[in-house]
């Protein structure tokens, strides 16, 4: 598991891989499973209620990232299934697919989960992810008037980051 | 290096029903490949529910840090996955092709039980030979 060493604080938003607005939802988690943000621009499908659905989400995160821990081809010793990693312990995913969407993650060392739904034919998003994430440590971890561990309510983050994903995806 | 890790069955409640490893490291014991043959099946029911759209089938591709998972999923509901190198082409044709083989040599064989976990050496000998690499490439043409 690689996290980014570069040492730009906020580098010039990624090529996007695509025209139009095909970008579903986005989830924000951080490492206890507080849902911090989420939005979403184009979802007709609601099955469960938001807050069944967020921990839905997260649970199938974790339960994902145990898997390819477990099942990582290249290591020797991976402990058993299940077993807590932190974040950047073994081998996590960066996307899945299906033939609806496609779901692109990304953890930080501090354990925040960026989690973007998007449509299947996407391409790689995980520069996408990273700027979404210099974005979160710009707008909001630096923002004074945040207290770490609640919901993301800040206007300036929440404009930037529609504008940036309507030109993604 | 093995372009293909391993290969996974599971039946339509989540049993595992085939397993077989090409040459990963570290290898699974029969405990933990079922394990994580039930738990693929949840996350892959699981992800039809957080869908944004109808219509959605499940995971198809997974792709984690080392390795890609491919899933395909027959109408009857089992399940074949292939565990393979990053950005290995292809791996849609050769789950087509084993459900192919697990037709033939399987469901048509009779003294194998549905839902019970496949023993047929005819199966084992096509599918050595439909896994070996230059098998798969040839898929693309």
């Amino acid at each position: 598991m690689q996290f980014f060493g570069g040492s730009e604080i906020s580098p010039s938003p990624p090529v996007p891989t695509a025209s139009g607005n095909n970008a579903h939802m986005i989830y924000v988690f951080n490492r206890n499973g507080v849902c911090l943000l989420y939005r979403e621009w184009n979802r007709p499908l609601h099955t469960l209620n938001a807050q069944q659905d967020h921990k839905l989400m997260f649970g199938l995160l974790f339960s994902l990232k145990s898997l390819t821990a477990k099942m990582d081809p290249t290591n020797l010793d991976k402990g058993n299934l299940g077993v807590p990693q932190l974040p950047g312990q073994g081998c996590s995913f960066h996307s899945f697919r299906t033939n609806t969407y496609k779901l692109s993650f990304m953890e930080t060392p501090s354990g925040i989960k960026i989690i973007l739904v998007t449509h299947p034919r996407t391409g790689d998003l995980r520069d996408s992810l990273k700027y979404i994430y210099n974005l979160y440590v710009e707008y909001v971890a630096k923002n004074p008037l945040y207290t770490p561990g609640t919901p993301i309510r800040c206007d300036l983050f929440d404009t930037t980051l529609d504008q940036y994903v309507r030109s993604i995806a | 290096m093995a372009a293909i890790y391993s290969l996974y069955i599971i039946n339509k409640s989540g049993g595992l029903i085939f397993y077989k490893d090409y040459g990963s490291s570290g290898r699974m014991d029969t405990n933990d490949s079922l394990r994580v043959a039930s738990l693929w099946h949840s996350m892959h029911a699981i992800s039809q529910q957080l869908s944004p759209t109808t219509g959605c089938q499940g995971i198809e591709l997974l792709e984690a840090d080392t390795f890609d998972l491919h899933c395909f999923q027959s109408l009857t509901g089992t399940k074949f996955f292939v565990v393979s190198e990053p950005g290995t082409q292809h791996m849609d044709n050769l789950l087509k092709v084993i459900y192919e083989l697990y037709t033939d040599y399987v469901l048509k064989n009779p003294f194998y039980e549905m839902e019970m976990p496949i023993r047929c050496d005819l199966f084992d000998i096509n599918l050595t030979q439909a896994i070996q690499k230059d098998r798969v490439a040839l898929l693309g043409r």
